[in-house]
C-alpha cells in the first residue's frame, strides 16, 4: 500500500508540472497583456494612465524577460504560497481571492457528498426495480436532469423562489456576515444558503452517477452467483448488499476524478448566474481583462483541486479493491 | 437448436416412485431423429445469419423504439437546419420596432366554436406610463390568419440565393410572433430557427474534431504501445484533469476580438473538440491493445503490412460501430458547452445566432421575471441533448450486435 501511495504521489507532480505549463501558455497566448488593454482602455476614455506605476509593475512582474523566466518566478511564488499580484485589484491575489477559493472548494465537497447520498439509494433502487413504472420516471429524471443546462436550472429556481417563496436567493450567505472572520453563525448562514447552488450543480452529476449505478448493479445482479445465492434461498437484501452492491461501488469511487472537473465546471457558471461569492465570476472577469496571475492562479488552484481528488479517490479505490494496490507496485 | 427436443433425465430419480411405470409427463417428439436437422436453417435464420454487420446493427437499433424516435427528432432537427431562412417566418435580424418584447401569439384554431384556418389575434398596445412598461394584450377583433407558403421578408438562401418564399408568414399587417420578442423586436421563433444552425453544428463539427484527434493519438498508443502510450496517456490525464469550463472559458477567451464571427464560431468548434478527444482516445486505445494480440492482426504483420494500414484497415473496423456511438454521446456536452460559453458571452458573438446567444438576453433575473418567454430556446436544447443521448443509448446497445 505504502508503495502504491508513493508511487501515485510521484505520478502526480509531473502532472501539475504539466498543468501549470499549459495554464502560463493559455494565459500569455492572447497579444499583449494586462497593462497593453489597460492603457488601451484609459486612453480610450480620455483619461491618462499612471505610467510610472505601470513601468515599476511591469518591471517587477518581469513582463519584458523571456517566457521562461516568467513562468519559473510565476511557479517559484506558488510554491513559497505566493500567488501573484492582481492588478485589476490592485492586490495580492491571495488577498483578492481569500474566501472565495474555500467557497468554492466547501461547494464542491457538499456537492460531491449531495451527488452520493442521493444516486446511491436512487440507482439501487432503479436497478432493483428494473423497467418498472419508477425506474422509467426516474431514469427520465435523470436524463432530463443530464440534458437541463445548469444555469438555466439556477435562474429557474431563482425565479421561482422569488416569485413563490418571496425569498433572494443570490449569494452564498446572509449579506451581514460578507468580509467578516468565520464564526459560527457564518457557518450556520453559509448552511442554510448553500443548497439551492448544491441542487444546481449536482444535478448533472446526479444523473450521471444513477445511471451509471443503475448499469452496474444490473451487470453484477445478472451474474450466477446472485442467481446461485437466490436459488439457495438467501434473503434477497442479504444478496443484494453482501457482494452485487460491493462490486458496484467500484466505479462509483473511482469517479470522484470525472467527477470533480464537472462540479467545478458547474461551480463556475452557476457562480456567475446566482452571483456566488466563488471563484466563478472573478475568473470571468480576469480571463477578460488578461490579469494573468489572477487567472493563472485560479485555474492552477481548480486543477490543483482536481488533482488531489482523483489522488483521494484512487486511494479509496486501493483500499477497496486490493487488485489495484497489489498491481501498481508491479507495473513499470 | 434449443427448439429441438427436450432430453429426460434418467428415469428414477431421487423424487419418482420406482414402481409407476406411467407415461413421462413430458412432450417427447416422435419424428424420426435427423442429426442434421441442427445444421438446416430457416430462410429467416438464413438471413439472419449471413447478414452484415452494420445490418444486425440497424436491425437492433429499430427495436429501439425510444432511440428511433430520437432519431426521427434528430433528423428533423438536422433537415430543419439545411432550410431554416424557409421555415422561419421571419429574417434573422428582422426588427419589429412597435413590438419590443411582445409576448407570445398561441394559434388558435377554433372561431366562435367552428374550425377554422389557423390563426393569431392582433396586439392592442399601450405603455403603462406608471410601471413604463409595455403591455400588449391580444384583441379577440384582430383575427389574423396565418399564411403559408407565403412570399416574406427578403433573404439569401445558405448566404448565396436569394429568396423570400417561406413555410408560413404573419397575415399582411399582421404579426406572427409565435414564442414571443426580444428586446430589439426581433421574432424568438425566427431566431431559435436559425440559431439551430450554430448550436447543432456545433455539435458534430467538434465531434469530428475529437474523433480524428482520439484516433490518431489513441491508435498510435495503442498500437505502438510502450513508452509512446506512457506519454499520452499521462497527456490525457491532464487534460482530463482539468475542469473542462474553466478551460473552455480560458481558451475562447483568447480568440481576438477582431475575429469575425463565422472564424470564432470555428475556434470554438476546435476547442470543444479539442478538450473532448480524450475519452475517445482511452477507447481506441484500449480497443486496440486487445485487438492487436488477435490473429487476424499479427496475420496482417506476417504479410508486411505497415502500421497505418493494420489500424485503418484492420483494426478500426472492428470497432467503429462503438466509436459512432461514443462519439454520438458527446455531441450533447458540446451542444451544452457551446450554450454554457455563448450564454457568458465568450461563445458565439453576436450577429450570428445560437441557442446560447439567445439565452445570454435571459441572464438577468429581472427579465426572467417580465419576459419569460425568453427562456423559449432552451427547450430547444433540452429536446436537442435528450435526443442525442437517447439516440446514442441505442446506438450503444445495438453497437453489439452479437452480444
Amino acid at each position: 500500500m505504502l508503495n502504491y501511495i508513493i508511487h501515485r504521489i510521484l505520478i502526480m507532480i509531473p502532472t501539475l508540472v504539466a498543468i501549470s505549463i499549459v495554464i502560463f501558455t493559455i494565459i500569455n497566448l492572447p497579444p499583449g497583456n494586462y497593462f497593453t488593454t489597460y492603457i488601451a482602455e484609459l486612453q480610450g476614455s480620455g483619461e491618462k494612465a499612471d505610467l510610472a506605476k505601470i513601468e515599476f509593475l511591469e518591471n517587477e512582474y518581469g513582463f519584458d524577460r523571456p517566457l521562461w523566466q516568467q513562468y519559473l518566478y510565476w511557479v517559484g511564488g506558488l510554491l513559497h504560497g505566493d500567488m501573484g499580484y492582481s492588478f485589476s485589484y490592485d492586490m495580492p491575489v491571495d488577498k483578492v481571492v481569500g474566501d472565495r477559493m474555500l467557497l468554492t472548494a466547501v461547494v464542491s465537497v457538499t456537492t460531491i457528498i449531495f451527488t452520493y447520498l442521493v444516486a446511491f439509494p436512487i440507482g439501487i433502487y432503479s436497478a432493483t426495480h428494473q423497467y418498472s413504472i419508477s425506474d422509467y420516471i426516474l431514469t427520465f429524471l435523470g436524463f432530463l436532469g443530464l440534458a437541463t443546462p445548469s444555469f438555466l436550472l439556477a435562474l429557474v429556481l431563482l425565479y421561482f423562489a422569488n416569485v413563490y417563496l418571496g425569498i433572494s436567493i443570490g449569494g452564498l450567505m446572509d449579506p451581514k456576515y460578507l468580509g467578516r472572520s468565520w464564526s459560527w453563525d457564518k457557518v450556520l448562514s453559509l448552511m442554510a444558503h448553500i443548497w439551492i447552488p448544491v441542487l444546481v450543480i449536482g444535478s448533472a452529476g446526479t444523473a450521471a452517477m444513477i445511471r451509471r449505478l443503475r448499469a452496474n448493479l444490473l451487470d453484477e445482479l445478472q451474474k450466477q452467483y446472485v442467481v446461485t445465492a437466490r436459488a439457495k434461498g438467501l434473503h434477497p437484501v442479504r444478496a443484494l448488499f453482501k457482494y452485487p452492491l460491493r462490486m458496484a461501488l467500484n466505479p462509483f469511487i473511482s469517479d470522484i476524478g470525472s467527477l470533480l472537473p464537472q462540479v467545478i465546471s458547474g461551480t463556475a457558471i452557476v457562480s456567475v448566474v446566482m452571483s456566488l461569492p466563488t471563484t466563478g465570476p472573478m475568473l470571468l472577469s480576469s480571463l477578460q481583462s488578461q490579469d494573468m496571475y489572477l487567472a493563472g492562479s485560479f485555474l492552477m488552484f481548480m486543477a490543483f483541486l482536481t488533482v488531489i481528488g482523483v489522488f483521494v479517490s484512487d486511494l479509496a479505490l486501493a483500499l477497496l479493491d486490493p487488485r489495484i494496490r497489489l498491481q501498481a507496485g508491479r507495473r513499470q | 437448436m434449443s427448439d429441438l427436443t427436450f432430453i429426460p433425465g434418467p428415469p428414477g430419480g431421487p423424487g419418482d416412485d420406482p414402481g409407476a411405470m406411467a407415461p413421462l409427463p413430458h412432450y417427447v417428439s416422435t419424428a424420426p431423429y435427423d442429426p442434421y436437422a441442427v445444421e438446416r436453417m430457416t430462410p429467416a435464420q438464413e438471413r439472419f445469419y449471413v447478414a452484415s454487420q452494420w445490418r444486425m446493427v440497424w436491425w437492433k437499433l429499430k427495436r429501439h423504439r425510444v432511440a428511433v424516435a430520437a432519431g426521427v427528432i434528430l433528423l428533423a432537427m438536422y433537415l430543419g437546419v439545411t432550410i431554416c431562412e424557409f421555415l422561419a417566418p421571419y429574417g434573422v435580424d428582422s426588427r419589429n420596432t412597435d413590438f419590443i418584447y411582445a409576448p407570445p401569439q398561441p394559434v388558435h384554431i377554433f372561431y366562435q366554436g367552428r374550425l377554422v384556418a389557423p390563426y393569431v389575434l392582433g396586439f392592442d398596445y399601450w405603455l403603462d406610463m406608471k410601471r413604463l412598461q409595455r403591455i400588449f394584450t391580444p384583441n379577440p377583433h384582430k383575427r389574423q390568419p396565418i399564411r403559408f407558403f407565403c412570399h416574406g421578408d427578403a433573404y439569401k438562401f445558405w448566404g448565396f440565393f436569394p429568396g423570400n418564399l417561406h413555410l408560413v408568414c404573419p397575415a399582411p399587417g399582421g404579426q406572427l410572433f409565435l414564442l414571443g420578442t426580444d428586446r430589439l423586436g426581433r421574432d424568438l421563433m425566427s431566431r431559435m430557427i436559425y440559431g439551430a444552425r450554430v448550436s447543432l453544428t456545433v455539435g458534430l463539427v467538434g465531434v469530428a474534431v475529437s474523433l480524428t484527434l482520439g484516433i490518431a493519438i489513441g491508435g498510435i498508443a495503442g498500437y505502438y504501445g510502450g513508452w509512446t502510450d506512457i506519454l499520452t496517456q499521462r497527456a490525457m490525464e491532464v487534460i482530463q484533469s482539468f475542469p473542462h469550463l474553466p478551460l473552455w472559458m480560458a481558451l475562447s477567451a483568447i480568440l481576438p476580438v477582431s475575429w469575425s464571427p463565422l472564424v470564432v464560431y470555428f475556434g470554438i468548434t476546435l476547442i470543444l473538440g479539442m478538450i473532448d478527444w480524450t475519452h475517445l482516445a482511452r477507447a481506441v486505445r484500449s480497443k486496440l491493445l486487445a485487438l492487436r494480440e488477435e490473429d487476424f492482426c499479427t496475420a496482417a504483420v506476417l504479410m508486411g503490412a505497415r502500421p497505418a494500414r493494420i489500424i485503418g484497415r484492420h483494426l478500426l473496423p472492428s470497432f467503429t460501430s462503438h466509436l459512432i456511438a461514443s462519439a454520438t454521446l458527446m455531441i450533447p456536452g458540446m451542444i451544452l458547452g457551446e450554450t454554457a460559453l455563448s450564454f457568458l458571452g465568450l461563445g458565439v458573438r453576436p450577429p450570428m445566432t445560437s441557442w446560447g446567444v439567445l439565452l445570454s438576453d435571459a441572464q438577468n433575473i429581472n427579465v426572467v421575471a417580465l419576459y419569460p418567454w425568453l427562456l423559449a430556446p432552451v427547450t430547444a436544447v433540452i429536446l436537442a441533448v435528450l435526443a442525442f443521448n437517447f439516440f446514442g443509448d441505442g446506438l450503444r446497445d445495438a453497437a453489439d450486435p452479437y452480444h
